[in-house]
């Protein structure tokens, strides 16, 4: 009948679920445990389940909290009102053994029946009270940590925007998604949870313990004897359970990574017929992942019955002993039930103990990785007086540019000059590696050159405001990387006001209106991970025709052609050439012609310009140019005629 | 916080968050979804439901030693000795009660990891055999989620699920049991919180589990959005759309914010219902037991078990409300794997199929009629012949037919009408694992899995060993990049690392084909352009490759079309011209124009 409550949002789940992914049962059973009724120990015991890391609370902790306080501390109304509620429900929780004790000493052995209705009355105007403030702080809790990473997630993202290209060279995609994701989520947990979880345990088991010393001082002692024991366990299970955990979560990501490349990659699987290989394989991680979470439920059935054990033998004394106190007339019955009820809330604070001091060094690392992230420089922003560069013509000049990516990188472009005048085409070709797609990216100030200038209308390019000088340098990346979104909006991308006409004409020069037109839902198709799947050659078209929505000043088509067939190819570049007109124009490819038909040809070789000139002057020339020309045509002429 | 969120800004990236999350009960679906459990119906099943037995009935027993037995008899009558005994029973019960739990875990845990484990290899089997269609029709992503996350999701319901239902029954039973032969009227009487308890356990925890999971899929939006815009990073900046981005963030973290603060408070709502659900029993218990105490109709023991059992009501309430909770799920869940399951292959080995030994590589199409879909014919009739050892060159347009053609002769499907023949046999006739194990495709882009080199190269043939990998890597020209590589064979690639460039994982993909040394080898020539030097090798390595096999090529290349022993010109599911490159050119015909339109610019 003791209502032991502790304290749990449901919330947690979410937090275990993106932690764990992998126990539904261990999650579900949180909910048992949110309100698991005095026997319920069993329960409880299962939650210590999540403690996943090591005990010591860095010295540093208190440092990161203070940095990131910004996000947290606005709301401190929320946390405050959360403790003080908190408060009023553990002193009703520890005033109900008192009525209890009082209901059977002096209700049912005093017979002073009359006074049960009072004393019903009290309890339910208690629980009423307690329900109420309950509520309040929960909500009040979970609203703490909710609101607070609402703020945090909006800073992340927007640092995200900041962040510079060579940033995420060296970012692994997955590495940032789990700071953004589980990091976030467990600062989150940590703030709802973790503060007044400490402040919980430190109150219920103090307050319990005085009050069974007020109760009986040896019965305390005799009650508490196995405490000591119940500790031992709890961390030996703990430390023990840990690196099972993290192999069941280790194993589990195996198998998820193993199904997901055999569903990727089926069509090879299938090309080859390795269909009972890739069975294997999967029942091998598939056994595994069995095999690690019996090994896990293992330790588990080893420490948590010993566990409860423990919890119940404390029971054994009490009743033991106590009923020996209550024969002696030195202890009443009442008083002999209230201890059973305080038992269980000291207990269970104990066996959740390495839980809550694991939140501590858990949300410690989460606020370290999210600082990682919201402290990382930001080398490549406007100046100050900036210079607007709406009207930009596209005059290029590089003067004496050389460009390290990394120390210990190889030097990517070495000392290259190159005056491009405004509406010229520049074809620039040479092996993968020889600094092609670098030069470009310095207009961009996608990364700043280690020596030297770039400017564009005679304009450092670190004199315009960062957006008008993207915004008139129009780029097709390598990797036609389309969003989520329907073929309108990705054209329109970099302008989103553009009109209806305008993107169908950006489209239709890109040589991409007619396959749209074909599509089920023309323009409004949707894109994306589960949306249409196109072609490498039409997500090109799409990249391209997006680039000439922006009408950029200055046009950069890096290897833009290459999943296309040649006869796309040619379509496209007609269809560009009057795009090119009146626009400077990059034009990156390893097919000659590609570029045959570009001003003036640059052909780079490790770092450096080694030829420049037009088409008919490089075939002409012995060297790098020719030597390309003659593999990739030559052979192909004498193909058709022979 | 309270800013309004403006609609059409959400409507700038698209991410579907969709899948049900419960279903409407269904036996017979239950009833497919437990003959899993059935093999283990004679051995875990049983242990494990006698060791929750025995848990549960110690449970059960022991408030009635402390409250009729200590309580009311030792402690009443100061018996010492009895005290002593019932506090060495108790002792006693405890450790039996230990033992038991520790074999329950075990039990129920083996019981439902055997379940999962069982039907999660029966899909993904199930899955792995199963037609191209199938998987072009679907996102892998979506194929993926079956998979791993509804088979997840029924986890709980194999592990805990089944044998709790049968302990929260006896458990709820045995209490009221107890309950009623302590004290009919006052067992009658806290009865009252039964219904609210069922209420709170089924319908508020519904409402609230439904509130959590809008939590998750706001969530899942989310990740969906950061993961594309961590990639798609480059793309954003050179377009300077960080404000429009940032704009639309806002607005899905506003919406993640509100789901969460609905959820939150709902939730916690829950635990004051269920402690205001056991007050009220508390207050009926001390007024009406101390009332029927006063009359001597209840003593002090009784009193003190009711006490206990009261608390025990809950439990097993809350977990039956869990199961049918994780029911309701699990039937969506189920509902996905089994339409999964029931998918069939579109092409079957048939009935005593003949078997072949090695092919000769002879392939024959004698009027071939083939559709996709019922109206819409991608093969309109058509005959050819492929010598062994022959290459032949598909050419034609986008949707020509060159792929169909290459999945008829690889038995991805079967004709609608005519005949693929095979060193003379039907195709249909023979067995299709031997017929498939003769065949290699090498697709256009070449999928890397993760793990070594020499594991992917070896991904052809699983039983080559080292030398015959690295043999076959030598063969086609890749060991130079290879040995570049930091640690050679032994470097470790991934899906999307990008460590190999695009002529690279060709060259590998090369290897993977000769590994498998087959007798006819269908090759997609990959349209992408590569550097010129790559180029080159890759030439050289298709005439390895192609060295005394039948070869289908669907081409894009001059110089391989030109080398085929035979070049088929398709146009809309009909063979417009056949014959080599020489004929063809001088009849002036199709190909020739073909040549001329795509490759002429050359000539100018």
């Amino acid at each position: 009948m003791d209502v032991l409550c502790p304290s749990f949002p449901i919330g947690a789940r979410a937090f275990f679920m993106s932690a764990l992914m992998i126990t539904p049962n261990l999650r579900e059973n949180l909910d048992l445990m949110k309100i698991s009724v005095k026997r319920g120990w069993s329960f409880i015991s299962e939650f210590v389940i999540f403690n996943t890391m090591s005990f010591e609370l860095g010295g540093t902790s208190l440092e990161i909290f203070k940095k990131l306080k910004d996000y947290y501390w606005p709301n401190k109304h929320l946390f405050f009102w959360s403790l003080f509620m908190l408060l009023i429900t553990l002193l009703i929780t520890v005033s109900y053994p008192i009525i209890l004790q009082q209901t059977i000493d002096r209700v049912i052995k005093e017979q002073q029946y009359d006074l049960a209705w009072s004393l019903a009355g009290i309890f339910m105007a208690l629980m009423i009270v307690k329900g109420i403030a309950t509520y309040i702080g929960q909500y009040t809790g979970d609203m703490f940590g909710i609101r607070s990473v609402y703020e945090l997630r909006n800073a992340l993202y927007a640092k995200l925007q900041r962040l510079p290209f060579s940033y995420y060279d060296n970012a692994k995609t997955g590495d940032l998604m789990s700071r953004l994701t589980a990091d976030v989520e467990g600062f989150r947990f940590f703030l709802s949870f973790g503060f007044v979880e400490l402040f919980r345990l430190i109150f219920l088991v103090s307050v319990s313990l005085c009050v069974m010393f007020s109760y009986s001082v040896p019965l305390t002692f005799v009650s508490m004897a196995a405490m000591p024991l119940l500790i031992v366990a709890v961390f030996r299970f703990d430390k023990k359970v840990h690196p099972a955990f993290r192999d069941i979560r280790k194993s589990f990501g195996k198998l998820n990574t193993n199904v997901q490349e055999n569903i990727s990659g089926i069509h090879t699987v299938k090309s080859l017929s390795r269909e009972s290989f890739q069975i294997n394989k999967f029942n091998d991680s598939n056994g595994d992942y069995k095999d690690r979470y019996l090994f896990t439920t293992e330790i588990w059935a080893k420490y948590f019955p010993v566990m409860e054990f423990l919890g119940n033998i404390s029971v054994v004394f009490l009743f033991g002993y106590g009923g020996y106190l209550v024969m002696n007339n030195q202890l009443s019955v009442g008083a002999l039930v209230a201890f059973y009820s305080l038992l269980g809330y000291i207990i269970f604070p104990i066996m959740n103990l390495g839980f809550t001091v694991n939140l501590f060094s858990q949300s410690k690392a989460s606020g370290e990785r999210l600082l990682e992230v919201l402290e990382a420089p930001e080398p490549i922003h406007s100046k100050k007086n900036a210079v607007d560069g709406s009207g930009m013509k596209g005059h290029v000049a590089f003067e004496n540019v050389t460009l390290q990516y990394r120390e210990e990188d190889q030097v990517a472009l070495k000392d290259v000059n190159l005056v491009v005048k405004a509406g010229r085409q520049i074809g620039l070709i040479g092996a993968t590696g020889s600094g092609k797609t670098s030069l470009t990216q310095l207009l961009t100030r996608f990364y700043e050159p280690t020596e030297g200038h770039v400017k564009i209308d005679g304009i450092p390019v670190e004199d315009y405001t960062l957006s008008s000088l993207r915004s008139k340098i129009g780029f097709v990346l390598q990797e036609s990387f389309l969003f989520s979104s329907s073929i309108k909006a990705n054209i329109s991308y970099g302008r989103p006001d553009a009109s209806m006409e305008e993107i169908i004409d950006s489209a239709k020069r890109a040589n991409a209106h007619d396959f749209i037109m074909e599509l089920p839902d023309a323009y409004d198709t949707m894109l994306g991970e589960r949306g249409l799947g196109l072609s490498g050659g039409q997500k090109q078209r799409i990249a391209i025709a997006r680039a000439l929505c922006q009408n950029p000043a200055i046009l950069i088509l890096d290897d833009a052609t290459s999943a296309v067939d040649m006869k796309t190819e040619l379509h496209i570049q007609q269809a560009l050439e009057e795009v090119m007109k009146d626009r400077t124009t990059f034009i990156i490819a390893h097919r000659i012609s590609s570029v045959k038909h570009a001003d003036e040809l640059i052909v780079f070789e490790h770092g450096k310009i080694v030829q420049r000139g037009t088409h008919e002057q490089l075939i002409n020339q012995t060297g790098l140019y020719k030597r390309i020309y003659e593999i990739q045509y030559k052979d192909q002429l004498e193909n058709i005629y022979a | 916080m309270t800013k309004q969120i403006n609609p059409s800004v959400l409507k700038r990236f698209r991410y579907s968050t969709d899948d049900v999350i419960d279903a409407p009960f269904n036996w017979s679906q239950l009833a497919r979804l437990f003959t899993y459990v059935k093999p283990y119906s004679r051995s875990l099943l049983p242990k494990a439901f006698i060791a929750v037995t025995i848990t549960t009935l110690i449970r059960l027993l022991i408030p009635i030693l402390i409250g009729v037995y200590v309580i009311d008899r030792a402690l009443e009558t100061k018996d010492v000795e009895l005290l002593s005994i019932l506090v060495g029973t108790i002792a006693v019960l405890y450790v039996v009660n230990t033992i038991a739990n520790r074999y329950r875990i075990r039990w129920m845990n083996e019981l439902g990891q055997n379940v999962i484990y069982d039907l999660r290899k029966h899909l993904f089997t199930h899955v792995q055999w199963l037609s191209h269609r199938f998987f072009d029709q679907r996102s892998a992503g979506s194929i993926l989620v079956r998979i791993m996350n509804d088979i997840n999701s029924l986890q709980e319901l194999f592990t805990n699920g089944v044998i709790n239902l049968l302990m929260d029954i006896l458990l709820l039973m045995g209490v009221l049991i107890i309950l009623f032969t302590l004290s009919p009227p006052l067992a009658l009487a806290v009865l009252v919180i039964l219904p609210m308890m069922f209420f709170i356990s089924t319908t508020l925890r519904k409402n609230i589990r439904r509130s959590w999971q809008d939590v998750r899929m706001k969530q899942a939006k989310i990740n969906s959005h950061l993961n594309e815009s961590i990639q798609g990073m480059r793309i954003t900046q050179s377009f300077t759309q960080e404000n429009e981005n940032m704009a639309f963030f806002n607005g899905i973290n506003e919406e993640s914010f509100e789901s969460w603060r609905v959820a939150t408070k709902k939730n916690s709502m829950f635990r004051p219902f269920v402690e205001m659900t056991n007050a009220i029993g508390s207050v009926v218990l001390i007024i009406y037991g101390a009332y029927l105490i006063k009359n001597g109709q209840l003593d002090l023991g009784a009193f003190v078990a009711f006490a206990f059992y009261l608390g025990m009501f809950w439990e097993p309430i809350s977990r039956l409300g869990m199961v049918y909770n994780q029911l309701l799920m699990g039937m969506a869940s189920s509902e996905r794997i089994f339409e999964f399951l029931d998918e069939q292959p579109l092409v079957n080995d048939k009935k005593n199929p003949i078997k072949i030994g090695q092919l000769q590589g002879h392939v024959k199409f004698e009027d071939v009629q083939f559709g996709y879909e019922k109206d819409r014919l991608a093969l309109k009739g058509i005959s050819l012949e492929m010598k062994a050892g022959e290459t032949v060159a598909l050419v034609g347009h986008t949707g020509s037919g060159k792929t169909t053609i290459a999945n008829l002769v690889s038995r991805f499907y079967d004709p609608t009408s005519g005949v693929v023949k095979m060193d003379g046999n039907d195709i249909r006739d023979l067995s299709l694992s031997d017929l498939r194990e003769q065949i290699s495709i090498v697709l256009q882009e070449t999928f890397i899995f993760s793990g070594t080199i020499m594991d992917n190269i070896r991904f052809g043939n699983p039983h080559a060993k080292d030398e015959e990998v690295i043999e076959a890597a030598q063969a086609v020209g890749a060991n130079r990049f290879i040995d570049r590589l930091s640690n050679g064979y032994e470097t470790e690639v991934e899906e999307r690392g990008n460590i190999l460039s695009v002529g690279e994982r060709q060259l590998l993909s090369f290897a993977r084909a000769l590994l498998a040394n087959p007798r006819i080898i269908i090759l997609d020539e990959a349209t992408a352009s590569i550097d010129t030097e790559t180029e080159l090798q890759i030439q050289q390595a298709l005439r390895t490759l192609l060295k005394d096999r039948t070869a289908i090529m669907i081409a894009h290349r001059l110089s391989t079309i030109r080398e085929a022993n035979q070049i088929i010109v398709l146009e809309n599911g009909s063979v417009l011209e056949c014959g080599n490159h020489d004929s063809l050119m001088k009849d002036r015909g199709h190909y020739h124009q073909l040549v001329m339109s795509q490759f002429g610019d050359i000539a100018n």
